[in-house]
């Protein structure tokens, strides 16, 4: 146990906002992640690579002299026709099979994924350079990395524009359409087969644009993009499927928990505080389903 | 199935036996070549790493056979390696080793790269009695198991960044110093954690911060914002070379001034050339430079050992190759000393190994780490826009003076 946080309470408002806008950052991820889990009932294991990958999108724009910031523009159009090809690959095989099926399809790309960006770029960790800059706050007691403000603000760009496409776009209501009942979709004349491709194409696309973002915040490796699925799998366990809202805030919430987790209990519980409290937030679950039964019956 | 099928059938297993026979008559000294197994992460995460260590081996092969070979009881013969991919995987490791040695017959081995996957192999070689050299695996878990059989060229880990502590404890004028440290949950960084720990007991430093950084992290903004509120007089980050990359572009990010940072990784990670002006005055870890003053008649000094290899694969060599190549010097000597293939002569020639070569100075401690060698410091110094690596500690070979204390960011262009 540490009380350091207590001592200098502005140590605080730094964790807060750095659980914030990593928060938002993961919550983009699963925001993909819950889509297509909705729409097509497929926990997609290869989410964090495609991450990794729109990330080296990114990364290769750099090397090649153009401002990574860019890559939140090129990335997700490339994943999106990634996404796509994919699907029509590997995914529509697997679509309307067992839950099992498709975690061992989507780990299975995973795993090519991984090889085949180990070998095209390497395997060493890389870094691409934004130059953004830092905020500095409170006297330059709090230090925030523009690249995260800039991360946030883009992943919240991008969570608004589709949030308002979904409700307004011919393809959207499609999408939603499919996502409440897909043979009823089916029969009034909605092609199932093409929204299935198009939101796995929109959530390759979201991919890409985290991809880009964690290359000019974090670093990149083939083999990293593990963590990234766990995590966006966690938010949607906690946020539940087909509620927008609440991935956001879930996100945003897991990461403030995390940031004080290892100002207190210290930097080696921090990931595991993160897992107590998702039993314990299914527990509570559980508890409060199991008094609903018993309420109707 | 038709003819054809059939006929390509038959040729393929045909040509599979022909090859399986040629692999086995392969077997330990056959001819005029000593054979040597290695498992090697070709693929999977170390593959960089991996490929390093394997020109490091390929190289020394080629020098030493150039120049007349190992001579036993008389007669000159050849170094000759078998490799196989280990994937970077522990498991497939053990397993190749036990092939390697069942199968193909190796009598000597040649260590993987990481500690880790030398930990995997290690078992497996002692329990067939088959002498390993390995140039890559430093934790120090690996010297204190009572192993007979293995030997490594390279200082163990927790010699790493001891140093740095006695540096910073000269730089406050003699006085105890607080260290704030950051490791990632590894046997590796761990071991480093070990060094600074007895480090800070023997000058009566205090450890303010001692953060154990998840293997799957990527962010470490807390440990920094702590490193901010307490102000130690020295950072230690090692968590490979995702943990030097982050730290530096934390450090830079957040302004977190510290006086000193000492680091591992650095040139792994390619601090200088990836992260650029922000990496200078950076402290860090190092098993060789080819700066260093060691001499040995195949490969000469580092500075011709660096140009060879930058000849030969184009680029500058890390010292994950010059250490691997450093082991194949070692099974030479050995071999020429015990004048026999008998692997307990060479096992016991090994042991009372003493000698220089260009890498540094080799002898064995009872548990089979390199007792004989020193690790060397270097500071990350940029002039203009490019940034390099400058030995400063120990003094006998500190080509520039070490920088201190860091200053701060406000004053840094």
């Amino acid at each position: 146990m540490d009380f350091l946080i207590f001592q200098a309470p502005i140590l605080m408002v730094q964790a807060s906002l750095d659980g914030i806008l990593l928060g938002i950052l993961f919550a983009l991820i699963a925001y993909g992640m819950a889509l297509q889990w909705g729409v097509m009932n497929i926990i997609n294991i290869a989410q964090g690579d495609l991450v990794i990958l729109g990330g080296y999108i990114a990364y290769s724009m750099y090397l090649a002299g153009i401002h990574p910031g860019w890559g939140v523009i090129v990335s997700p159009i490339v994943m999106f026709f990634v996404g796509w090809g994919l699907y029509k690959l590997v995914i529509n095989k697997v679509v309307d099979r067992d839950l099992f099926i498709s975690i061992l399809a989507t780990f299975g790309i995973a795993i090519v994924f991984q090889q085949l960006m180990n070998f095209i770029f390497g395997a060493d960790v890389v870094v691409a350079q934004s130059e953004y800059g830092t905020t500095m706050l409170f006297d330059n007691s709090v230090t925030l990395p523009n690249s995260k403000i800039f991360s946030a603000f883009i992943s919240l760009l991008y969570a608004v524009v589709l949030v308002i496409y979904m409700k307004k776009s011919k393809l959207g209501r499609a999408i939603r359409a499919t996502a409440q009942n897909a043979r009823a979709a089916k029969i009034l004349g909605v092609d199932t087969e093409k929204v299935y491709a198009a939101t796995f194409g929109i959530n390759a696309a979201l991919c890409g644009v985290a991809g880009a973002l964690i290359a000019i915040t974090f670093t990149l490796h083939p083999y990293v993009g593990l963590p990234y699925t766990v995590r966006s799998f966690m938010i949607v366990i906690v946020a539940g499927l087909g509620n927008l809202p609440a991935v956001a805030v879930s996100g945003m919430g897991l990461g403030v928990f995390e940031e004080f987790a290892d100002y207190i209990l210290g930097t080696e519980f921090r990931i595991g505080s993160v897992f107590m409290l998702l039993v314990f937030i299914l527990v509570y679950r559980r508890f409060k389903l199991s008094r609903k039964r018993e309420y109707l019956k | 199935m038709n003819k054809i099928a059939k006929l390509f059938i038959t040729f393929i297993s045909a040509l599979t036996l022909t090859l399986a026979s040629i692999t086995s008559s392969f077997a330990k000294v056959e001819g005029e070549y000593i054979v040597l197994g290695s498992a090697i992460s070709l693929t999977g995460k170390y593959s960089s790493n991996g490929v390093h260590t394997q020109n490091g081996y390929n190289m020394a092969v080629d020098r030493i056979n150039k120049m007349g070979g190992v001579k036993v009881g008389g007669k000159s013969y050849k170094f000759e390696i078998i490799y196989y991919d280990d994937e970077s995987n522990p498991k497939r490791a053990a397993q190749l080793a036990e092939r390697l040695i069942k199968q193909d017959g190796v009598h000597y081995m040649l260590g993987p790269y990481s500690s880790g996957l030398t930990k995997a192999i290690a078992p497996v070689t002692e329990k067939y009695k088959i002498p390993m050299v390995e140039a890559n695996g430093a934790s120090r878990s690996l010297f204190t198991k009572g192993y007979k059989y293995l030997f490594a060229v390279l200082s163990p880990a927790n010699q790493y960044l001891e140093v740095a502590i006695d540096l910073a404890v000269e730089k406050n004028g003699g006085k105890p110093v607080k260290i704030a440290q950051a490791f990632e949950q590894d046997a590796f960084s761990q071991d480093v954690r070990l060094g600074i720990l007895d480090a800070a007991k023997r000058t009566g430093s205090k450890i303010i911060i001692d953060d154990k950084l998840p293997k799957e992290l990527n962010d470490m903004a807390a440990t920094l914002a702590k490193v901010k509120a307490t102000k130690p007089d020295v950072l230690v980050v090692s968590g490979h070379t995702k943990g030097a990359l982050t730290a530096i572009r934390q450090i830079s990010e957040m302004k977190v001034d510290v006086p000193m940072l000492a680091m591992t990784h650095c040139d792994a990670a390619k601090l200088s050339k990836q992260h650029g002006k922000k990496s200078e005055y950076a402290l860090c870890a190092s098993q060789w430079h080819k700066n260093l003053s060691y001499k040995d008649s195949f490969f000469g000094s580092g500075k011709k050992y660096d140009k060879d290899f930058k000849k030969e694969f184009g680029y500058a060599p890390p010292y994950q190759s010059a250490e691997s190549s450093a082991a194949l010097l070692v099974f030479k000597d050995a071999f020429e000393r015990a004048n026999s293939f008998d692997r307990d002569k060479v096992r016991d020639a090994l042991k009372t190994t003493e000698m220089q070569t260009f890498y540094g100075n080799i002898k064995f401690g009872p548990g089979g780490q390199n007792v004989a060698k020193p690790m060397i410091l270097f500071q990350v110094r940029c002039k203009g826009d490019t940034c390099e690596n400058k030995v400063v500690a120990p003094t006998k070979w500190a080509s520039d003076k070490f920088f201190h204390p860091i200053p701060k960011w406000s004053e840094r262009g």
